[in-house]
């Protein structure tokens, strides 16, 4: 429909007079509908510069490069062999560990933040600090890490010198290890936790709470019959999208390990740098299961946001 | 009614233990337990997230002479070279999706919103492709071809604004949708029409003041992440922040730490910024502001 004009009288019955100005009266034949045009320099942009990219790789994950780029499933099944299947196994790991460790830690400190009773000024300072947090990442985060707890960092020295133990000598510990991946991601994936779990806290109302406690409940019979279940989806949700945050994650990975530990995006890089896989096909279906389980994990979000959305508005 | 309920519950818990005269610890207790608990895990957080700050500070202090590690940054022509381009490539990029997101978000609400969960589906496209793939797939197709992009500086350019602005797409249509939303879109273009003006001149005269302060806080995300985001840059091989620091890290020894501390500095900066235009903005729409360059 034109933008504005008259209500009900404007739909052209030719008897209503129109206003001074109005395009020739054509009642039978409504003109061609040129009003999509405005959206489409968003839609080319978004297919030269992210469909058609993607769409090349898809193509090239069915090729056969050894065979004429016949099509081909067999890159699909060789995501299951040593190199690759290694490095999902390592990626879907560390990304399951932070993410579960970080709904669990970012939900303690959001309860304590929000329901715990500190004051109200540190709630405000939390939530800036965690939007500064989650967005200080890769490079520096890592050399932060390194500075910390590396060979010669902070902690590794304040260890030795006042306890005697030996991280590094020892063997207990590095840094460069997927241990050391995961008390490093942790350090985005805690506080983005909190940032997206806050409003669901807050959606608690505090009726629910002053209806059970009539009833006789006591605070954990509160948290255990009412809350939680409420809060489940939203906990889910949020894990849900701290796993993609962590399975997408590169620089940081990069710039610890160097490529010691293999993760899916560090083979996807060096498969950009030099065909490491000697198997063009290969790196282009890598990247497409990685995309299929990005993908898997928004979805999954997205139910379990829109579930969470009828007791939480 | 919410007053009235407990108001009688909390008034005979009372009399109860007026009654008794014994139970007031209890319940004294729990509340100090819940307290005890929330100190203790707000310390440990606290701790967990500023030890690593302390301890770059502390190693960028090792250097000697003292405060060598930022002179010599400080001196490093490359470190303003890579910080600026870095500066400027947001630039290119924030003006990219705004001219891209905001004519779009305007006219899908107000002449096709019959197409807004395709747009929607689209600007959520890059939470699903993580930014190595979207590199690997921009090199691959632009490397040849009748466009090849990849193949000199100056297209490395345009490739690297053009993934950051996909990048970008999610939370600017976002900031701009909710915008929207808090605008009458229709009477403004209404009284933009009857005074004259054409479509672009109520974009620019109209809409875009409208929706400045939800756009502002977009576009400092977007600029925090683009001075710090290494894996496209890197690939595309453009002499940009991320990079630097990479290259740097690996060849000295205490002005990484100097740098890595000056660019949570900057990341800090910018969220302060967006903090205050959240602050000034009217109402108190909540917004989660969560990048994706890890």
């Amino acid at each position: 429909m034109p933008v504005g004009s008259i209500p009900s009288t404007a739909a052209g019955d030719g008897l209503t007079p129109r206003e001074p100005g109005a395009p020739s009266v054509r009642p039978a034949r409504r003109r061609f509908d040129w009003s999509f045009l405005g959206v489409v320099p968003f839609f080319l942009f978004a297919f030269v510069f992210m469909i058609f990219p993607i769409g090349y790789l898809i193509a090239g994950s069915f090729k056969d490069s050894n065979n004429n780029d016949a099509f081909t499933l067999q890159n699909y099944a060789d995501l299951g062999t040593a190199q690759v299947g290694r490095a999902f196994a390592n990626s879907i790991e560390i990304s399951l560990v932070t993410a579960i460790a970080g709904a669990i830690l970012g939900l303690l400190l959001a309860y304590a933040i929000i329901l715990g009773g500190l004051p109200n000024f540190l709630r405000g300072f939390v939530v800036t600090f965690a939007g500064v947090a989650s967005n200080f990442a890769g490079i520096p985060l890592a050399l932060a890490f390194i500075f910390t707890i590396g060979q010669l960092g902070l902690l590794t020295v304040w260890l030795h010198n006042l306890f005697g133990i030996q991280l590094y000598q020892s063997g207990i510990f590095t840094i460069y290890s997927k241990l050391g991946i995961e008390i490093v991601y942790l350090y985005f994936q805690l506080p983005l936790m909190v940032l997206i779990i806050a409003p669901a806290l807050d959606g608690l109302k505090k009726e629910w709470r002053e209806a059970s406690e009539n009833m006789g409940a006591s605070s954990r019979q509160y948290w255990q019959y009412v809350a939680l279940p409420i809060l489940t989806p939203s906990i889910l949700g949020c894990a849900v999208l701290l796993f993609g945050n962590a399975f997408g994650a590169q620089a940081t990975a990069y710039q610890l390990t160097g490529g010691q530990v293999p993760i899916v995006t560090l083979l996807i890089g060096a498969q950009i740098s030099g065909d490491v896989l000697h198997n063009p096909g290969l790196g282009y279906a890598m990247a497409m299961g990685m995309v299929v389980i990005m993908g898997l994990a928004i979805l999954a979000y997205s139910i379990l946001q829109r579930r969470s959305e009828r007791w939480l508005r | 009614m919410t007053v009235g309920g407990p108001a009688i519950g909390a008034r005979s818990e009372q009399t109860i233990e007026a009654i008794q005269g014994e139970n007031k610890v209890a319940p004294a207790r729990k509340v100090s337990g819940g307290k005890v608990i929330s100190w203790v895990v707000f310390i440990l957080a606290m701790l967990y997230f500023f030890i690593p700050l302390v301890a770059t500070f502390e190693f960028s202090l090792r250097a000697k002479p003292f405060g060598a590690a930022y002179a010599n940054t400080f001196k490093d022509p490359q470190f303003f070279g890579s910080l600026f381009y870095s500066f400027v490539i947001g630039v290119i990029t924030i003006v990219t999706s705004t001219a891209l997101i905001v004519p779009t978000a305007y006219w899908v609400r107000l002449r096709l919103p019959r197409l807004r969960p395709v747009v929607e589906f689209v600007t959520l496209m890059p939470f699903v492709i993580p930014a190595v793939v979207l590199a690997f797939g921009l090199i691959r197709s632009f490397a040849t071809g009748p466009v090849p992009l990849a193949a000199s500086q100056r297209g490395s350019d345009v490739l690297l604004v053009a993934a950051y602005t996909i990048l970008s797409l999610p939370y600017m249509y976002r900031a701009a949708d909710t915008g929207l939303r808090t605008i009458d879109v229709k009477s403004l273009t209404e009284a933009g029409q009857s005074l004259g003006a054409g479509t672009f001149r109520i974009l620019w005269s109209i809409i875009l003041p409208n929706l400045r302060v939800a756009i502002l806080s977009g576009a400092f995300l977007t600029l925090a992440i683009v001075i710090g985001e290494f894996t496209l840059a890197n690939y595309l091989a453009r002499p940009a922040f991320g990079p630097y620091l990479n290259h740097l890290g690996g060849n000295k020894s205490y002005e990484p730490a100097a740098v890595a501390l000056i660019s949570f500095g900057l990341t800090w900066a910018a969220m302060g910024v967006i903090a205050l235009i959240g602050r000034s903005a009217r109402g108190r729409s909540r917004t989660v502001e969560v990048g994706g360059a890890h």
